[in-house]
């Protein structure tokens, strides 16, 4: 259950890509055994917001501040111990393919425990009945289903009993089903093992059915943050529009405003010179 | 045109040139130094030797048939260009003698390594990028899983080992290449076609070649890593890396045979 310590606090972070701002002075806690769900279209910054968090890069302005611990001043021990101490599910579940789904989830015991084999073997069966895959265990990532996929990196996610999972758009391509089945997941994980859930996804269904607490991402900013029920009775346009998808909005008033004129114009110029 | 794009270019080319052979180097220092862990480490981060072992199956013992056919051809194409010149010495027999050193000293360990360049070096380019754009690097990282120890090591050592072998092997059928021409249509015995090959072949030769070999299966795999492990762009980007890997390991190759040789010839080895 979530208590009020923050696990990880994002302090006005910026990052900067080719000179175009992606997360702009970025203010966020998360904190203990929540299940925060982080919104945005296409290139909003959420992505990039979580590889913050997974400690795979380093803020170009402000700090990321992991249990107690300053994300730029870790040194290499420090960031491979918070690592180790995290899982993550990314986008197309990142399972290796030239090994068994068996030997996947076993793969992080082997490197960071010193369990005998036996145990290994064990702790494996243990991981993949938590995600309903014991009985696919000795076959390869190819011969399994986007869905089965998605839960076979959940199993090796939770392999080292992390004490934060990271979701990359965990219902990204899947059926409406098998994206339920993998959200009842996410919720059982957070209630069973007490994990810590950061998602991010622009899936409206599957973001309200698991998130406790979601923020909306917009073009590298938090537009707002609140409860599920505090962001369904929002009366704010553009969040109105991303939740329930309206064809008019802010962010189609954007669009058209994006400066198609004076592109047109701008290229009727440059030909006639 | 600006009057300055040559210099320009010649710039960017080499800030290139300097980058990629320093990200190599950097790759190859990270390569040995977990090579401690990968032989003498805990248990679960030793090197899996099935793994190195499908490594060296992929990497050399399919190249076989391939790598044979073409020194066999190299040795017997030797033959019959060497033959007319010699016969007007009179010297037709010293055939075997020409590409004995030819085969031993410089083709054999070049022409197996420019066979695994397009075989193996590809291949490793592309099943390393097509683990990056499937996010499977990233993942690693994230486990706390050094890629250098676990998928560059073996391959680099897989690649090693194996253009060795296929080196030896190499000089073995290019020798056979020359010696079933020189039977055939010059009419010299194998055995003194042995015996000639091996009358102005010292012992070091051999291992000249063998050394060689050695340093160009180094080449040949830190580069396809180092083009796989830098790939962007989903597939395109998989297909230019494999691209630019046979076409500058060749270079490298060639470039590195020359310092080789030129090292040879003024030690007097």
């Amino acid at each position: 259950m979530a208590d009020d310590s923050a696990i990880i606090q994002v302090e006005s972070v910026t990052k900067i890509y080719d000179g175009r701002t992606v997360l702009d002075k970025i203010q966020l806690d998360v904190k203990n055994g929540e299940t925060l769900v982080i919104l945005g279209g296409s290139g909003s910054g959420k992505s990039t917001l979580l590889r913050l968090m997974m400690g795979s890069i380093l803020p170009d302005g402000g700090d990321v501040v992991i249990m107690g611990k300053s994300l730029k001043n870790m040194t290499d021990t420090e960031l491979t111990d918070y690592r180790k101490s995290v899982g993550v599910l990314f986008q197309s579940a990142a399972l290796f393919n030239s090994m068994s789904v068996a030997d996947n989830v076993a793969l992080p015991l082997r490197e960071h425990t010193d369990l005998s084999e036996d145990t290994i073997e064990i702790m494996v069966k243990i991981k993949l009945e938590l995600v309903d895959l014991r009985e696919h265990a000795d076959k390869m990532p190819s011969e399994l289903s986007g869905g089965m996929k998605k839960r076979a990196g959940l199993a090796r996610a939770i392999a080292l009993d992390p004490k934060i999972l990271f979701y990359d758009e965990p219902s990204a391509g899947l059926d409406p089903y098998t994206s339920a089945e993998i959200d009842k997941l996410i919720i059982d994980l957070n209630q069973k093992l007490g994990v810590t859930s950061v998602v991010v996804t622009h899936e409206m269904d599957s973001a309200f059915r698991i998130a406790r607490r979601m923020v909306l991402l917009d073009r590298g900013k938090f537009v707002v943050s609140g409860s599920p029920e505090e962001i369904h009775d929002s009366t704010d346009p553009l969040v109105r529009q991303f939740v329930y998808g309206l064809l008019e909005g802010p962010l189609t008033e954007r669009r058209k405003a994006g400066g198609y004129l004076s592109d047109l114009l701008g290229k009727t110029e440059s030909s006639t010179r | 045109m600006s009057p300055l794009a040559p210099f320009t270019f010649l710039r960017t080319a080499a800030i290139d040139a300097v980058d990629l052979l320093g990200g190599i180097g950097l790759l190859l220092r990270d390569t040995i130094g977990s090579a401690k862990q990968a032989l003498f480490g805990k248990r679960g981060r030793r090197i899996s030797w099935a793994n190195l072992w499908e490594q060296m199956v992929r990497v050399g013992v399919k190249s076989i048939p391939i790598v044979s056919l073409v020194v066999f051809c190299i040795g017997a194409i030797l033959a019959l260009q060497m033959a007319p010149i010699l016969r007007d010495y009179g010297q037709v027999d010293k055939v075997a003698n020409v590409i004995g050193v030819a085969i031993f000293r410089e083709l054999g360990p070049l022409m197996a390594a420019i066979v695994l360049s397009g075989y193996a070096g590809a291949s490793i380019a592309a099943e390393v990028g097509a683990m990056v754009v499937s996010e499977e690097i990233e993942a690693m990282e994230t486990m706390a899983i050094s890629p250098v120890r676990f998928l560059v090591l073996p391959r680099v050592l897989a690649t090693t080992i194996m253009l060795v072998c296929l080196s030896a092997l190499a000089d073995i059928m290019g020798m056979l290449g020359g010696m079933v021409i020189a039977n055939l249509f010059l009419h010299i015995e194998p055995i003194k076609y042995l015996r000639n090959t091996f009358q102005p072949l010292k012992l070091m030769d051999f291992f000249t070649g063998l050394i060689k070999a050695g340093v160009f299966g180094v080449i040949i795999s830190s580069l396809a890593c180092y083009l796989g492990l830098g790939v962007k762009g989903g597939a395109t980007g998989v297909g230019q890396a494999t691209t630019r890997t046979v076409v500058l390991t060749i270079v490298s190759l060639i470039a590195v045979d020359l310092l080789f040789t030129a090292a040879f010839y003024f030690l007097e080895l």
